[in-house]
This record gives C-alpha cells, structure tokens and sequence, in this order.
C-alpha cells in the first residue's frame, strides 16, 4: 500500500467558460429561429407518414380553415404583384397602384372578389384582425378560385412553383372538392399537402420497403 | 439580539478566519446559470427542428371525356371505398351489386387489413383502388386514406366524386331519413 497521503485538492471549477459556450449556443439558437408570421389562421393539419419536407420557396398556400373557408397565401418571394395585376386584368376589377401594392404587403386573401376592392383600401397590418368568408369555392359554377389560380399560373410563368393546400382535419370534403376542381380547371395537377410527420407503423409495406431501402444504401453507398 | 455576521471566515478559504474588516467572498457560484443556460438552448433546439411540416404529394390525373383515354381498370380488381361522417368507410369490391349485397361498413382501423388481402388476392396490374368521398367527410379522412395508400405501397388509385347510388346508399345505411337524392349532380 502506497504511503503517500492523498493531497487533498480544490474541486472547485471555474464555471465561466462553460457559462460563456451555453450562452453563445444559446444565442445562436435563438438567431436562426425562424419566426412564423403571426397566423390568424389556426389550423390543425392531419398527421401522415410522407417524409418530404414542406417547400418554403416559390411557394402558393390554399388554406382550408376548420369551417371550410378558403385562403391563398403566398411565400415570401413570390410574385405577387403579378398576380394581383393578372387577376386585375382578367376581372376588370379596376385596381389601382396603390391598391395592388397593398396586395403584396398582406399576409393572405379571404374574400370572394367583389370585395377585393375594399379590403385593398384597407391598411394590410388591419387584416388579421378582419372577419372573413373565404373565396368561394363549393358553387361549381362560380368557383372564384379557379380565376385566382388563373393569376397565380400567368404570375409563376418560368418559375417553379410550389402548390400548397394546408387543410384543417374538420374541413368537409365539398370545400377540398372545391379546391381540387381549381387546380383542375387550371391545368395545376400537382400539389402537395401540408401533414404533421408521423412515424410509419410497424410491419406495415411501407415499413419494410424503407427498412430495405436503408439496409441497401450502406453497401451501395449512394 | 442576534446580528447576522456576513464576514465569511474560513468560507473556502484556508488558514485562520483573521479579522479584517468584512471581508466578503466574492466567488458566485455559476452551476445554477449554467443549468438555466442549457434548458433553453434544448427549448430552442425543439422549437426549430420541429417546426417543418412535411408535405404529401398528390398527382391528379386529368379530366377527360373520352373513354379511350381514361385508365382502363379491370372489375375485379378494383376496391371501391367510400368516405363519410364520423370516420365511417364503406366498400365494396369490383362492381357495386343491384342489391347492394357486396356493401359492406368498417372503420379506419380494420380497412388496412382489407386492402391489403384484396392486394395480395389481384396481379398488380389489375389492383386499383378507388376512394369516393361524400359530402360529410372530413379532409383528415381523406388525408388518412391517401395515407394509407402510402403506407400500404398501392400503385394505382384515385380520387373522384361519389355517385347518387352511392350516396343514396349511404344515406340509407346510416338510417338518416332517405331524402330525394339531392346530391349535386357534378357533370
């Protein structure tokens, strides 16, 4: 047995460096959060196992709310001076500048097109707070969405765009229908759907097919 | 009575507690703050990695009149299901009988059994489903069901609208008063 007396040492650590890595981290994280704009809003969309993530670019939202009230909403760097003035062009709706520049400041578009006019005239910091009916999707005949697609296809010419229907799971069906027959009319078959993720249930097909596919990929090396 | 002695003799210190003056510790102790420090970055790292929402794909085929071009799917391998309220689905294999004899109810949960014994029971090219939802269903359930085609590898299947028969026979399953079919006809 050794005889040297255990020198009895400090065990206090300085916690500043530490302190110092936490806030930095910390303060990273809280740069690159993105803020959702503030959605009046609310949806609860529906979970489903697709694993694409949502596009965030170039994208035309179609949002069903829970009563089945339609909304178009468009991202950031879209086009939306070219729609509002394609739209403008095909209804004769007389807008003017300032109107259609309001149009691109507004977070989305809630009413059938006769009242377009008026909500324009109105700041586009008010309208979240604005009640709203939706555009009118159910009446075959008069499907307001259809012209607004119309707009929204001659605005994205040369772009690819991402179409985006974001529909609440008590939505009724007709007003999907409604929507779906739009993107019909206009020639715009492919869209995808916001989801919540969800985990693919065991056993199932599509559970094996990834199981493989992941298995496969390590060999091969993709 | 008591006062309180805030000079810290021997707090940490070696040697005797010698007087001088009020000689207060200034080590703080960081751990707390180090632990406060964590817990919000683990908030914020689930608060950004969490907030994409995923996005399902959806083709639709086109709207055609003609007869030759639309998909030539065979009877018997066709699995109809039809969508309504209260998370209910209907179905019926192959072509709906005049009596209504191969109708049959069931829920979300027990129609993945279902599609896949009619899948492996048809060739793969003759396997088509068909979802029909009515009027009272939700988007989740049609969201659900395009899940579970997913889920369930279904090659082909499609989206269209219910027909009168249909509906009128739902009507009458579910035991609501059988009003005059006052579905819109879509042409």
């Amino acid at each position: 047995m050794p005889k040297v007396k255990l020198p009895r040492k400090s065990t206090t650590i300085d916690m500043t460096a530490m302190c110092d890595v936490a806030f930095l981290l910390l303060a990273f994280f809280i740069l690159t959060t993105k803020f959702k704009p503030s959605e009046t809003l609310t949806v609860v969309t529906p979970n489903s196992v697709a694993s694409k993530v949502a596009p965030q670019d170039d994208v035309a939202m179609v949002t069903i709310d829970k009563d089945g009230k339609v909304f178009l909403s468009f991202s950031e760097d879209a086009p939306k001076k070219e729609v509002i003035e394609a739209l403008n062009t095909n209804r004769t709706l007389g807008l003017t500048d300032a109107e259609m520049t309001n149009f691109t400041k507004g977070p989305f578009i809630g009413v059938p097109i006769s009242q377009l006019k008026s909500l324009l005239q109105q700041p586009a910091e008010t309208w979240p707070q604005l009640k709203y009916t939706g555009i009118p999707v159910t009446d075959t005949l008069n499907n307001e969405l259809v012209d607004w697609m119309r707009a929204v296809k001659t605005a994205f010419q040369g772009i690819r765009m991402n179409l985006l229907v974001k529909g609440d799971n008590a939505s009724r069906y007709p007003s999907f229908k409604g929507v779906i027959d739009a993107f019909k009319k206009n020639d715009e078959l492919k869209f995808q759907m916001v989801t919540n993720p969800e985990g693919v249930p065991a056993g199932t097909e599509l559970y094996n097919t990834n199981l493989r596919r992941g298995a496969g990929q390590t060999p091969a090396e993709e | 009575m008591a006062e309180m002695d805030t000079s810290s003799k021997g707090g940490g210190k070696k040697g005797p507690g010698v007087k001088k003056g009020k000689k207060l510790s200034t080590r703080v102790d960081l751990t707390p703050m180090v632990d406060l420090g964590f817990l919000l970055i683990t908030f914020f790292i689930f608060t950004t990695t969490m907030s994409q929402p995923t996005a399902m794909r959806l083709f639709l085929p086109k709207d055609t009149e003609k007869p030759e071009e639309q998909n030539k799917a065979k009877e018997s391998g066709a699995l109809t299901i039809m969508l309504s309220k209260n998370d209910v689905v209907y179905y019926y294999e192959g072509i709906l009988a005049p009596d209504a004899s191969n109708f049959k109810t069931t829920n979300f949960k027990e129609i993945r059994d279902i599609i896949l014994n009619k899948k492996k029971n048809t060739k793969a090219e003759d396997f088509v489903v068909v979802i029909k939802p009515n009027a009272e269903s939700s988007y989740k359930n049609v969201v659900d069901m395009l899940d579970e085609m997913t889920i369930n590898e279904v090659k082909r299947y499609a989206l269209v609208d219910i027909s009168p028969v249909e509906d009128q026979l739902i009507r009458v399953t579910e035991g609501g008063s059988p009003a005059p079919a006052a579905a819109p006809a879509t042409k």
